[in-house]
């Protein structure tokens, strides 16, 4: 007999029901099936067919349906520009982070600073001490570059004993993605002329704390990038405005806000931010230091804690995955625990230092399931369990977590975190 | 240097040179980096006790007594940086007492950074190294004898994504000493703090 387009049975490719990711479009298999609508103007319930709509806006917002759709915000109770807010991973798709859910990291406060008074200043072991206004910067050669951003800190709650029960993006959300537009820093860093014992950049923002923290020259010229733009259009001010630096790959301290003096220097200066805190103390009692660049990592975004699944049946299984070391290779997923793994289709583009989106169809049965993904990069870097990393570095480090995420789905279709 | 040179070959690379020369004189206002050397450093000086009145008076309220609690960064540890609940703050982990200058003068107090004078500045050092057991009860902190505190984790921490510098010694240059006593001379930066 033939079998006709959407009889043929879903392709098993790793156990608990994980199905073969060319299936969902080959086999054309969907979650709902639409039910058109007639419309007839009289008494049909859709009003909007027949009423005129809003005006024009100058600055759209998102739907007032969307309002849930937030930043989840943690700051200190007596200093409250002091603190997180996380972006809503799990109620988001594709790879871009919307500009106002981009996570927000602040240390004492968001400045309001005039653009036409702001100044990068460049300086210490160079040929020269310039200053560049941002009416300046504008007119240097510029490029985009699609990247994440990930916090330092993100996904800290994985070090506790016991897994934290919040969504996704608020255990995983210190990290987001957009369209970076800029100057090249190594052209600026030419301009005024590089002393050859300069190793080392000490940046500073123009915060309320002033924030610095060192960078190694190497990677100054290498791709990082003097960040005008977001997504199109001038930076936030929570994300910097006028100035930041994107240090493509890196610990989101080093992607300085504000970012008004660059000083060239021998070795770093030892800031705080870069000796008592963005350190990792490991179970013998030394520290990582200088811990640069974020690791693969992934997380099922959907279905993730917060979401329940009302029925049995096919349902997508959405991350996304990402390295600071390049390109994601692939990610695995697994809906039994670990057991068994099965490729999920990774979403183009696959950039490198950059989200990427997977996706793989599943097979609820009803019964209890843990769905857990795996990212690989080209590295080969792999995500390591959970059990793994706190062999390794104890559970004091507090940064740098990238432990393979464990969704349980139980038989109510409710979904908890825990350690798998 | 070898990076330098690739980048210039590179067309794209090329800008419209409109960087600014700097004065000397507005270097040192904004140049604000205190090395481990202590380079950088400015004059100025203070001791434990009258570090303690004023810990009292603009730290105390988010540190805890004597740097114990409060709902601000731990500063002094009576732990260990091992165990099962190890204990790491300012006497026990940071690496250089530089640093401490450093940030309690860029960032402190969050209310009002950068309002504490330069000797304001040295004796809350001093008050809280005396606290966490660096240095004695009476020892004075200035430019020359901060920089030369030895702490007790100097050593800890392994450089993972970067090389430590070579071993060649490395002169020790006299810091940036014109500095105004009233701290940073620098305007502060417009913020909204508690926002």
């Amino acid at each position: 007999m033939t079998q006709r387009r959407g009889q043929i049975p879903p392709t098993t490719a790793a156990g608990n029901g994980l199905l073969d990711r060319r299936g969902f479009l080959k086999r054309g298999l969907t979650l709902t099936a639409a039910v058109a609508t007639p419309a007839v103007a009289a008494d049909d319930p859709q009003r909007w067919l027949h009423t005129p709509g809003a005006p024009f806006s100058n600055y759209g917002q998102p739907s007032e349906q969307e309002k849930g759709v937030i930043r989840w915000i943690s700051a200190n109770r007596e200093v409250h520009g002091n603190g997180v807010s996380w972006t809503p991973l799990e109620a988001l798709e594709g790879i871009i982070t919307p500009s106002g859910l981009h996570f927000e990291r602040h240390h004492n406060g968001v400045p309001k600073i005039p653009g036409d008074q702001h100044r990068l200043f460049v300086h210490g072991l160079t040929r020269r001490a310039l200053s560049f206004s941002i009416a300046d910067l504008l007119r240097y050669p510029m490029r985009s570059r699609l990247c994440f951003i990930e916090c330092g800190g993100n996904s800290n709650a994985g070090w506790n004993a016991e897994p934290l029960q919040t969504r996704a993006g608020t255990l995983h959300g210190l990290a987001s993605c957009s369209e970076w537009t800029g100057v090249p820093l190594s052209i600026v860093l030419e301009e005024a002329g590089i002393d050859s014992e300069a190793s080392w950049l000490v940046l500073e923002g123009a915060d309320a704390i002033a924030m610095n923290v060192s960078l190694p020259l190497h990677k100054a010229m290498d791709d990082c990038l003097l960040a005008l733009y977001q997504n199109g259009e001038r930076l936030r001010p929570e994300n910097g405005y006028p100035l930041r630096l994107l240090v493509p790959g890196w610990e989101g301290v080093l992607n300085v806000k504000w970012l008004h003096r660059i000083e060239l220097s021998r070795e770093p200066v030892m800031a705080r931010n870069e000796t008592s805190r963005y350190t990792e103390l490991q179970p013998d009692g030394r520290a990582r230091q200088f811990t640069f660049v974020m690791a693969a990592k992934s997380v099922i975004t959907s279905p993730s804690p917060g979401h329940l699944l009302r029925e049995r049946g096919i349902y997508e299984i959405r991350g996304l995955a990402w390295s600071g070391q390049g390109k994601i290779r692939k990610v695995e997923v697994s809906a039994d625990a670990g057991k068994t793994w099965a490729l999920a289709e990774l979403q183009k583009p696959v950039l490198s230092q950059c989200f990427t989106r997977f996706r793989i169809p599943w097979q609820w049965n009803g019964q209890s399931a843990v769905l857990k993904s795996r990212a690989t990069d080209e590295t080969g870097t792999v995500q390591p369990e959970r059990a793994k990393l706190v062999a390794e570095r104890g559970r004091a480090g507090y940064f740098h977590y990238n432990a393979i995420v464990a969704w349980n789905v139980d038989e109510e279709g409710e979904i908890t975190h825990v350690y798998a | 240097m070898l990076l330098s040179e690739g980048a210039l070959a590179d067309p794209r690379s090329v800008g419209p040179q409109l960087g600014k020369p700097v004065a000397a004189a507005e270097l040192t206002v904004i140049d604000r980096s205190i090395y481990p050397d202590g380079r950088g450093l400015p004059e100025g000086s203070g001791t434990a006790a009258a570090g303690k009145s004023i810990y009292e008076a603009q730290c105390r309220s988010c540190h805890g007594t004597e740097g114990i609690g409060g709902s601000g960064g731990q500063l002094i540890s009576r732990g260990a940086l091992t165990g099962k609940e190890p204990d790491p703050a300012i006497n026990n982990y940071w690496p250089y007492a530089t640093t401490l200058f450093d940030f309690t003068r860029r960032a402190m107090p969050m209310a009002a950074p950068g309002s504490l004078s330069n000797d304001e500045v040295y004796a809350l050092c001093a008050y809280l190294l005396h606290l966490g057991g660096v240095i004695g009860i009476d020892d004075e902190m200035n430019a020359q004898s901060l920089a030369q505190v030895r702490m007790p984790n100097r050593d800890g921490f392994d450089w993972v994504d970067a090389k430590k510098p070579s071993d060649r010694p490395q002169a020790v240059r006299p810091g940036k000493s014109v500095r105004s006593s009233g701290s940073m001379a620098q305007p502060v930066p417009s913020a909204s703090p508690g926002s």
